[in-house]
């Protein structure tokens, strides 16, 4: 018999690895998936799938021209998440090459180029998007109208669009921040009345129970342990003190409700999806708050003061830059380092 | 009912505690040989004061200490001496140490042992002096010298005592045992340790996970005013020291520091029985009760066995299937280390073995890329980042590591048993903090030589300036002299002159 000479601990947690903890975020997004296509048809659905397969292909081409093994790798699911965590966020019925643009700049420029998984970072699900959204901006504006203002597009319609963008020609429709970025000179509640999308329980239609859907799953998750409350808590609550201060009764100028703010756009997935990214975000728990809080004020700030619709993405990039000094500056207290009288 | 607190981290592996049956001990049977290592604590070796060939008593000390930080050893058992050598060790190392080696007779003869009677009327020296001849080191696993830990003589002084049976690494039973079997001499030992020291207060500290040692316990505990059973809920690592203070008492030993600054003192339940041992029958320590568990063995348990038997002997009575275990533990599975050479022996420190199947406890999985998920953080009962500390440990970047405490890092393995990408954490600890101490010896060394160095510098200049001085002034002088008129060599010449001229007018 010959001795295994291993260090301590020789226990370790029973069914706890990289690909459990990606399939289970690749689980929690089911929920939003499933209303995101009730409400928009099969296009995000097909997003995913596609470049799910996209992004696999990139990562084991980028682990061959690094001379890696990409047997191991690609089980991981993190590829995936990347790819589904972009697709979920590009507009559904977006043609093949704005996926594969998108999927190739995440996996390649934002992930592989700095070393591969645990070293981007950038979230790469922004970096691929950010990317789209500024240099397709028509592209990636177009939302179709919801269930229940438009037809919503089948499955035939939905595979026209991927590989012959140019012969479909879906009912595109500004979705609810657009509409309230371009608003001038309506007030908030006239522009609800003279708007269609604007209308659903809380905020725009389809939207906020979209926002509701990635809300629960990033809910199971926080039950999951797979991410602390501090990150999500921090974006949240930041925006909604923003919004609330901005708030003024809706008038032409002012910069929407809490409510609205909450349940519009990405907000929801951002913050349960996006910015608990563990690579890229800040490390400690106070640290993960500031991250949060920093992300909820910039999304405020550029939906409301700046020139794009929506901001998740920009706020998320930009305070990935400020993670290491966040670090720097939010190391927790170690043992022994307070308490040290006996109060007795 | 006292408030207990709740520290930072934790987790709570499957206990397996029951296989090993806790509340049995049966002897181990007498083995033919005893292999005694001279470093069974924390500290100097002791010295051999025996020679082969030398027959020897149960009792005997048979290697003196050596300095302050060292704990005599004593033979378990009669028999002859038949060799001084180095041998294979129980040391995370896997480095070997001088080892007397005792055939035993098996008659199992003794030295008379003289207690005290009263050993209230005895100095505080005294009875150190006891307690450090008995060879009594931490018998709950770290093994540092008893004797050391009862003389230390803070300004405060210590107020509060506390019997550590918190016993939170998985498997073992050792401790829940002897609390329950012995809980009056633990008592005992306690009284006589809490008169040492002084304490007022004397806790005995048990995870709720033992509910039959806490009920011996407490009514052991009546004996003894000022004594207290303390339950708390079952977390690993509650029962590390630090850890225990702060869940009994709210407060945090500081950074670096020891418990007695802040008034406190942690003894096991073994160690409390070996002071009482010592001071009222005059035995030294040479047997202790150790945990044989782990589902390569037909029947696992608690057994008292004389230090130095070897771990090969101590698994055959327990029915070793030696086919079925790929490692050997010597100790917990969370801070245990895996032994490498079964004829190893049982010594002061050895709380468990523990011979696991390959599926009860598999080999390690293939280690995959950290993504900072933070889980390790989030278990980390000593609050560090290890994600940061990992990065750093692999970068080598010791300011950082020292910047984010990696010397507060008590190795309990929390970090690496959450892992999901299975980052061995505590190997990167490990080997960063001999690291750091090598490079603190070596700073230490080469601050010396050039502070030497200095000096030798500044004395040589210092030298240099005098003789300069004094050249200076004799320079000073002679043409001083020179413009008075008083030339010397002048003079010399007339004198030589006179002289002459005198012999020549004697003559």
């Amino acid at each position: 018999m010959s001795l295994m000479h291993v260090s301590s601990p020789h226990v370790h947690k029973p069914v706890s690895s990289v690909e459990q903890v990606m399939k289970q975020v690749l689980l929690a997004t089911i929920p939003g998936v499933l209303v995101l296509t009730w409400f928009f048809g099969p296009g995000t659905l097909i997003n995913i799938v596609f470049g799910s397969a996209l992004a696999l292909a990139f990562e084991a081409w980028a682990l061959w021209l690094r001379g890696k093994d990409y047997k191991s790798p690609l089980k991981d699911h993190s590829v995936v998440v990347t790819a589904t965590l972009l697709c979920i966020a590009l507009p559904p019925y977006a043609p093949w090459w704005l996926i594969a643009v998108g999927i190739g700049v995440s996996v390649l420029l934002g992930k592989h180029v700095f070393g591969g998984l645990g070293y981007n970072p950038f979230n790469p699900a922004m970096v691929g998007y950010v990317v789209l959204l500024v240099s397709f901006p028509l592209q990636m504006s177009s939302w179709t109208e919801p269930r229940g203002i438009g037809e919503v597009p089948g499955i035939v319609d939905a595979f026209t669009a991927l590989f012959a963008a140019s012969s479909y020609d879906a009912v595109t429709a500004a979705t609810p921040l657009d509409l309230f970025r371009q608003n001038s000179g309506m007030l908030f509640d006239d522009l609800m009345q003279a708007n269609a999308e604007l209308k659903g329980p809380i905020a725009g239609l389809g939207w906020d129970l979209v926002n509701l859907a990635f809300l629960a799953g990033g809910i199971w998750l926080l039950r999951q342990r797979i991410f602390t409350w501090h990150a999500p808590l921090g974006m949240l609550a930041a925006l909604t003190v923003c919004a609330a201060f901005g708030y003024d009764e809706g008038s032409s100028s002012g910069g929407g409700s809490v409510l609205f703010h909450l349940f519009s756009g990405a907000t929801m997935f951002g913050a349960f999806f996006i910015i608990t990214d563990p690579v890229s975000s800040a490390v400690s728990n106070k640290g993960r708050l500031i991250f949060g809080a920093m992300v909820g004020i910039l999304v405020y700030l550029i939906r409301v003061h700046g020139n794009y619709p929506d901001a998740v993405a920009f706020g998320v990039l930009l305070l990935n830059f400020a993670a290491p000094l966040i670090d720097q500056y939010t190391q927790p207290a170690v043992y022994g380092t307070k308490k040290a009288e006996v109060d007795e | 009912m006292r408030q207990i607190f709740d520290i930072h981290g934790g987790i709570h592996p499957p206990e397996r505690k029951d296989m090993s049956n806790p509340g049995w001990v049966s002897d181990c049977d007498m083995p033919s040989k005893l292999v005694l290592p001279v470093t069974q604590h924390i500290g100097a070796p002791a010295r051999p004061i025996v020679e082969v060939g030398d027959t020897v008593l149960g009792g005997q000390m048979i290697a003196e200490a050596q300095g302050p930080v060292s704990v005599p050893v004593h033979a378990p058992s009669s028999g002859i001496v038949t060799a001084i050598e180095a041998r294979a060790v129980p040391h995370a190392s896997g480095l070997t140490d001088t080892c007397i080696e005792i055939s035993l007779d098996g008659k199992d003869e003794w030295v008379s042992c003289q207690g005290l009677d009263n050993w209230r009327d005895e100095t505080k020296a005294a009875l150190l002096e006891r307690v450090r001849l008995a060879g009594i080191a931490g018998l709950g696993g770290a093994g540092f010298p008893t004797a050391i830990k009862l003389a230390s003589d803070r300004e405060m002084g210590i107020h509060t005592l506390i019997i550590n049976g918190t016993e939170c690494e998985p498997y073992i039973t050792a401790d829940d045992t002897v609390m329950q079997r012995f809980a009056r001499q633990i008592v005992e030992g306690a009284e006589i340790l809490g008169h040492m020291v002084g304490a007022e207060t004397v806790l005995l500290a048990v995870e709720d996970n033992k509910p039959e040692a806490v009920e011996a316990m407490r009514q052991a505990a009546e004996a003894l005013a000022g004594a207290e059973v303390v339950t708390f809920p079952t977390k690993y690592p509650s029962g590390g020291e630090k850890q225990l203070i702060e869940i009994l008492l709210n407060a945090q030993v500081p950074s670096g520091g020891i418990p007695a600054d802040i008034g406190v003192l942690c003894q096991n339940p073994s160690t409390a029985i070996a002071v009482r041992d010592a001071l009222i029958d005059g035995k030294p320590v040479t047997h202790r009760i150790t945990t044989v568990t782990g589902m390569s063995l037909k029947n696992p348990g608690n057994r008292r066995v004389m230090l130095g038997t070897p771990i090969r002997e101590l698994l055959d009575t327990a029915g070793f299937n030696a086919d079925t275990a790929d490692r050997v533990i010597h100790g917990g599975p969370m801070m245990g280390f895996a032994v490498t050479d079964l004829n190893m022996p049982v010594v002061k420190i050895t709380n468990c073995v523990l011979a696991p199947t390959r599926s009860e406890i598999p080999p390690p999985q293939p280690q995959q890329a950290c993504i900072r998920c933070g889980m390790c953080a989030e278990a980390c009962p000593a609050s560090l980042l290890p994600q940061q500390l990992y990065w750093y440990a692999r970068a080598k970047d010791q300011d950082q590591l020292e910047r984010h405490n990696l010397m507060d890092c008590i190795e309990c393995g929390a970090c690496a048993y959450v892992c999901p990408s299975h980052i061995p954490l505590v190997q990167y600890y490990r080997s960063a903090k001999g690291s750091i101490r090598e490079a603190t010896k070596e700073k230490i060394r080469s601050d010396n030589s050039r502070v030497r160095f200095e000096a030798r510098q500044e004395r040589l200049e210092r030298e240099l300036a005098s003789r300069e001085a004094k050249r200076a002034a004799r320079k000073a002088a002679a043409e001083a002299r020179a413009q008075s008129g008083d030339d010397p060599v002048q003079a010399a010449i007339e004198r030589a002159k006179a002289k002459k001229a005198k012999q020549e007018a004697e003559q």
